[in-house]
């Protein structure tokens, strides 16, 4: 379709219709083909549709007769829980980059990172509780990254040429099995970690203005940026980076390459293990941990991954992100049980309308 | 396939039809004070049988569409809830929707209320799955899998109209009528049993007449490839989404059985577990074969009542931690070792077998 012309008519082109091209060292001015406006008109129709239902759930909540500063409280709110979600969406695009594999156990890492934290903090040693929680909250993340090395070895690297459901319902069973071990060891009862900042239950509130911000969500935030910075060095600078790189792109050509590719599908397992324990640890503190966390916080992260498009890491935060800040404002507008309702109609809405999601030409979607 | 098939069909209702009725018969009769929990050391009740029977129904939906046309659905329990309580609202609820009391109150309501249910929830599956279907791979599990946990909400929540109470919230809805024909009720257990084997065999006839017709082999055709499915001129997102309507409908029709059959229904059954239990069903006993619809639905059964009642003989302080663990590691296992299910798995494993000199029809498409 590239180069087809638009049909003669009468009226001159308008600024929508011609697109901007360099050749060399000229800036050629040219109609847009055809494949071109419709990708133009797509992206404003979704630009569209995504203004009007923030515009509906303003109009939803002037009912409750919310302001301004109810809005910025209901979007800090919501920030809290995206950076939650982002940061388990990473563990999903991470191992369906290298591995192709969609892995439900990350509910399960994402529980086992503050059940194990709360376990070994509840020891009682070291006696300085900051010491305390910080080799506490390490040691879970050592066990779990472990656990999802461990995992991948034993289930999905010998059934590495078994069809991609099998694999999912795989990991499906892997999720079963460690749910239920956490409820051998720990039992029903919800664990409960200490704010970061205080060491206590109390979790002190910052004012800005109108606005309450707790000091665990600067944590959260804190620890997304810091996860995500730690992510792109790791990816841009170090070779084991770039070898995992690599196999996301062409696992046969970096085996070509010389990359042992299978130890990087292990790896990139156990760090997304180690994301989800860190998702699981930094939320400990701000909603108690319990065995069955993790199904919620696994689907969402996995809803905040395909808003992104699956394979795409700035695309899985923004995700999360904006996912969180719509879900909470949409559950103070709704009933309070419709709260959880609002992620999956995104994920129905985001894969028929626009399956990339905010990934861009990066991802390449199976889709006729 | 064609005629090749045929044989094996027969031997299959050969040994199925009889072996259903004597188990039958037998519970009706209770020779000699003989029972069917008596004779399997209480694993195996009449109470289960109909659950596999009712399974079966699904199953053979599920594996057309899973394991023939290759779309996979992890939203599955939806549609056996929208049936389940399509059934139930219309039956119970019928004076909140003036519905005339004169008809309602008749024997042949509810079986009005159980075709329409079946054939509305196909009509909507059509018209779900035309956007749906385009999506492939994990894409399509994945719009499915929002599509369950949407319904199984709405159910929840009453649909998000609690003045009328439809659905009961999560409490569901209780006092289901029991189905009659005429003045002849279906009730004691084995009556109704003798029903739901009656649906569940008429579902395998209408499985194998699928499969082995020409809509069958435009669904193998599809799995293949469905580029060139359509180049030979198939029409893809018809059959996949006439395929995705009858499997719905089939559930459907399961679910209003079931709601007849247990007189109560509550939201959590048909919820995202449910969904992904009935994939691993489907899975465990071979997707692509209709026969491995029973044998699946029976295997799981099996193992939950197994695990539930004989666990704490193996462990004395066995709890029910113990078989959510021993589920998971069951399916990961089976998943690992006989990824075709038990019953392709379990075929091939006797052809290999070179003294038994066991020969079947060779499949002429690569299943699973």
């Amino acid at each position: 379709m590239r180069g087809a012309r638009r049909p003669p008519s009468g009226r001159s082109p308008r600024f929508k219709d011609l697109a901007i091209e360099k050749q060399g060292a000229f800036a050629v001015i040219r109609d847009r083909t055809w494949e071109e406006r419709v990708q133009f008109a797509r992206r404003w129709g979704i630009t569209a549709a995504a203004l009007g239902l923030v515009i509906f759930l303003v109009l939803l909540g002037r009912r409750h007769g919310f302001g301004v500063p109810e809005y910025l409280q209901f979007a800090l709110d919501g920030l809290r829980g995206g950076s939650i979600y982002a940061l388990v969406a990473l563990g999903f695009v991470l191992v369906y980059r290298v591995m192709g594999v969609i892995n439900f156990a990350q509910g399960a890492f994402v529980m086992l990172g503050p059940m194990l934290t709360a376990f070994f903090y509840e020891q009682g040693w070291p006696p300085v509780p900051g010491l305390r929680l910080a080799l506490a909250a390490s040691l879970a993340m050592g066990i779990v990254g472990a656990l999802g090395m461990a995992v991948e070895r034993l289930t999905l690297y010998p059934a590495r040429r078994a069809s991609p459901l099998t694999r999912i319902i795989i990991t499906v069973g892997v999720y079963l099995a460690l749910q239920g071990a956490a409820l051998l060891l720990w039992g029903p009862y919800a664990k409960v970690l200490p704010s970061f900042t205080t060491m206590s239950l109390s979790d002190p509130t910052l004012r800005f203005g109108g606005v309450r911000v707790k000091a665990q969500s600067l944590w959260i935030a804190g620890t997304l940026i810091a996860t995500v910075i730690a992510l792109g060095l790791f990816f841009r600078h170090t070779t084991v980076g770039k070898a995992m790189r690599a196999c996301a792109v062409n696992r046969l050509a970096a085996r070509l390459m010389g990359i042992p590719v299978d130890t990087m599908s292990t790896l990139a397992f156990g760090m997304a293990a180690v994301l989800g324990a860190i998702a699981g640890i930094v939320l400990g503190p701000v909603t108690r941990a319990t065995y069955d966390m993790g199904l919620e916080l696994g689907l969402k992260g996995f809803v905040a991954a395909i808003m992104g498009g699956l394979v795409s890491f700035p695309g899985a935060v923004l995700g999360g992100l904006v996912l969180g800040v719509l879900e909470n404002l949409w559950a103070g507008v709704t009933v309070a049980g419709f709260k959880d309702l609002f992620a999956f109609v995104v994920l129905i809405l985001v894969l028929l309308l626009h399956p990339r999601g905010f990934a861009g030409a990066e991802a390449a979607v199976e889709r006729v | 396939m064609g005629r090749t098939g045929f044989p094996s069909n027969v031997i299959g209702f050969a040994i199925g039809v009889p072996l259903i009725l004597a188990i039958g018969m037998l519970e009706a009769l209770r020779p000699m004070g003989l029972s069917l929990p008596a004779l399997t050391g209480g694993l195996l009740t009449l109470d289960t049988m109909i659950r596999v029977g009712l399974f079966t129904i699904i199953l053979v939906g599920l594996n057309l569409l899973m394991g023939y046309a290759g779309q996979v659905s992890l939203g599955q329990a939806a549609f056996y809830g929208m049936g389940a309580f399509f059934s139930a609202i219309l039956t119970v609820r019928a004076r909140t929707l003036s519905i005339p009391p004169a008809l309602a109150e008749t024997w042949w309501w509810p079986w009005v209320v159980m075709g329409m249910g079946a054939l509305l929830v196909g009509m909507a599956a059509y018209g779900i799955g035309r956007p749906i279907l385009r999506l492939r791979g994990h894409y399509l599990a994945m719009a499915t899998l929002g599509l369950g946990i949407v319904v199984y909400i709405l159910l929840r929540e009453n649909m998000g109209l609690p003045h009328l109470n439809l659905t009961g919230g999560f409490d569901g809805i209780q006092g289901i009528p029991r189905l009659r024909l005429g003045g002849f009720l279906l009730w004691p257990a084995w009556r109704y049993y003798f029903l739901v084997w009656l649906f569940a065999f008429g579902a395998i006839a209408l499985g194998l007449r699928v499969v082995h017709s020409r809509v069958g082999r435009a669904l193998r055709a599809i799995h293949g490839s469905e580029i060139a499915a359509e180049s030979v001129g198939v029409e893809v997102p018809h059959y996949k989404a006439m395929i995705f309507g009858l499997s719905a409908a089939m559930a459907a029709l399961a679910g209003s059985l079931y709601a007849h059959f247990q007189t109560t229904v509550i939201p959590a059954t048909f919820g995202f577990g449910p969904s992904l239990e009935l994939v691993v069903m489907s899975a465990v006993g071979g997707m692509a074969s209709i026969w491995g619809a029973p044998f699946g639905a029976l295997t799981i059964l099996l193992v939950q009542e197994a695990l539930r009642t004989q666990l704490h003989r193996v462990l004395p302080n066995a709890q029910g931690e113990f078989e959510a663990i021993a589920f998971g590691l069951i399916l990961v296992l089976i998943m690992m070792f006989l990824p075709d299910g038990l019953t392709v798995g379990g075929l091939r494993w006797l052809q290999s077998r070179p003294r038994l000199h066991i020969r079947f029809a060779r499949r002429s498409f690569k299943p699973g």
